[in-house]
């Protein structure tokens, strides 16, 4: 294992903050920790990195255990969620900074560093100042600098959580993408649960301090241990108290086959592809995603009846 | 009609106090050509009031930059019983007379008190000697570097500090190459205010100096001495030649200043 965590207990005064939370990060994975703000996953990450001490609990990163070394030797990249860009140095000099503080020759460190800009495309910035680049190359650039010292692990905080929508989206594919390049056990924090499916190939579940599930993506979404995991990883609705994926409804208007209970359509919203049916359930308010397709061939309108049926297993 | 009268009145105010004078200080040192003013300030008696000036101001503000940044670490980085009080403490060299100062340093450094009757057995002299005139100028100026640096480090932040740590730096490089480059124009500002107070130091420095001519009497105590003997020429040169000093440390500060810097840097 690259990063084995084992029985970390942390509180911050008089509040748990991790609660006997054990992880295993596979070698060359990209992990992500996904969980409610407030949850601890910052601060398990924060752990990880050297920058927290545990109250209890060990450490071990490729073999050697860590518990008791100081962040500077770990040999971890640690990207911070606000950069930390070093604000009086050029982006150069950002990324040369770990080498440069391990001595290597100044040939090695202008070849190591100039490789890197490549990688994070911001060849053309090398005499910038951080307040001169945007939010996203600011990032870019801190993962380059991270990545220079050639850590044994790379540690993202909310590597996208300052960015607009937009840049988010584009850097998620091109970290997947990095990461495929470089190879780096890689382990990141976010709230957001549709980047940590797309880009993760494990997730881990924290809530409270506590790790409620850890597997691949498909797997928390098919299979979630608790309500929490489900609630957490896509959308849900309820029927006769069962939690269910909307999108596992089957509606039909004919009751000629078994097709489960009676409900009256209170509200249709279009979502592009998607239409979104609000019914009114014995009482209870439900909703179901179905195609345009469907919605048109019901031709359900405010008011009709339909009927609600599980799909099990699609 | 009114912002006229305030206007007026905060001129003619402004003349009487300090403008007048100033000027006529300028106007009796150079009333005679400039002759006078470099015969006065060329005496042994006024190059060596300038030589102690400078040793004394020179080693405060050493001992107050050393001391001022690893005291605005200390309370900008940590937490600890205790730390409103040292707060509250650096504070007091600014509400405490330096007349008060002086006479506090004689009682415990003196020859015939214990701590400094120890202190001459070994062979140092502080009272009526520079260690003392050092320790009252420190005394007087000992907040201007702490309270300059202590609130850029909590803007600055730990997070670069972190990441240089993150980066395989030890808590001594990562001080050099991130902390001081964070604080510097903060610090050459405390520095520079700490400076002109040293040079222009008077109560603290009367009392423990002995005012002793040629031996330990600075320019501030060369003015008033030479004032006292009606030696007015000699007076006004060196209260002209501090009243210089302090215009230059102020233009040099005002260039220093963070604000100015970070509205010419955005």
């Amino acid at each position: 294992m690259a990063i084995q965590v084992r029985h970390i207990n942390k509180s911050f005064g008089a509040t748990p903050v991790l609660r006997d939370v054990s992880i295993d990060v596979k070698p060359g994975s990209l992990t992500a920790l996904l969980g409610p703000s407030g949850g601890g996953k910052s601060t398990l990450l924060r752990v990880i990195a050297g920058l927290e001490q545990p109250d209890s609990g060990t450490v071990v990163i490729n073999g050697v255990d860590a518990t008791n070394l100081s962040p500077q030797r770990r040999n971890v990249g640690f990207v911070f969620q606000h950069y930390a860009a070093f604000k009086h140095m050029t982006v150069y000099d950002n990324v040369a900074f770990g080498l440069q503080i391990r001595k290597r020759p100044k040939a090695e460190i202008r070849s190591r560093v100039k490789e890197l800009l490549h990688l994070v495309h911001l060849e053309q910035f090398a005499t910038r100042r951080p307040a001169q680049l945007s939010g996203g190359q600011r990032q870019r650039m801190a993962l380059a600098r991270a990545l220079a010292v050639e850590p044994q692990v790379l540690l993202l905080d909310e590597p996208f959580g300052a960015l607009d929508a937009q840049v988010r989206r584009e850097l998620r594919s091109w970290l997947r993408r990095l990461h495929d390049e470089v190879h780096v056990t890689t382990v990141f924090v976010t709230h957001d649960q549709e980047e940590a499916i797309e880009v993760a190939d494990t997730i881990v579940v924290l809530a409270d301090g506590i790790v409620e599930q850890a597997g691949a993506p498909h797997d928390l979404y098919d299979n979630p241990a608790n309500p929490f995991v489900m609630r957490f990883l896509g959308p849900v609705t309820e029927i006769d108290g069962e939690l269910v994926r909307p999108h596992d409804l089957e509606l039909s208007t004919s009751d000629d086959q078994k097709c489960g209970p009676q409900a009256t359509v209170t509200r249709i919203v279009r979502l592009g592809f998607e239409e979104r049916v609000e019914m009114l359930l014995s009482g209870q308010e439900t909703w179901a995603q179905v195609t345009r397709g469907t919605a048109h061939r019901l031709a359900l309108s405010p008011g009709s009846t339909v009927y609600v049926k599980k799909v099990d297993d699609p | 009609m009114i912002k006229h009268a305030l206007r007026w009145t905060a001129l003619l105010y402004l003349f009487f106090l300090l403008v007048l004078p100033v000027a006529l200080i300028a106007w009796r040192t150079f009333g005679d050509g400039i002759a006078p003013f470099i015969e006065s300030l060329s005496s042994p008696e006024a190059l060596h009031a300038f030589q102690i000036t400078f040793v004394v101001a020179l080693w405060a503000v050493a001992i107050n930059t050393a001391f001022g940044v690893g005291m605005a670490i200390l309370l900008a980085r940590h937490s600890f019983p205790g730390k409103r009080l040292l707060n509250a403490a650096i504070d007091l060299p600014l509400a405490v007379s330096p007349v008060v100062v002086g006479l506090a340093l004689v009682l415990v450094y003196g020859r015939f008190a214990p701590v400094g009757g120890w202190l001459e057995s070994l062979g140092l002299q502080v009272i009526f000697s520079t260690p003392g005139m050092v320790l009252a100028t420190v005394f007087v100026s000992l907040p201007l570097v702490v309270r300059a640096v202590e609130p850029v480090l909590n803007e600055l932040g730990t997070e670069q500090e972190q990441a240089a740590h993150t980066l395989g730096a030890g808590p001594w490089p990562t001080f050099l190459r991130i902390t001081v480059p964070g604080i510097r124009a903060a610090l050459a500002y405390g520095v520079v205010l700490c400076l002109a107070r040293a040079l222009g130091e008077y109560g603290a420095i009367a009392v423990v100096s002995g005012r002793l001519v040629g031996q330990t009497q600075t320019l501030t105590l060369f003015v008033e001495e030479r004032f006292q003997n009606f030696r007015e020429g000699d007076a006004f040169a060196a209260a002209t030649a501090l009243a210089l000093i302090a215009v230059i440390t102020l233009l040099v500060t005002k260039l220093l200043h963070p604000k100015h810097r970070s509205m010419d840097s955005r």
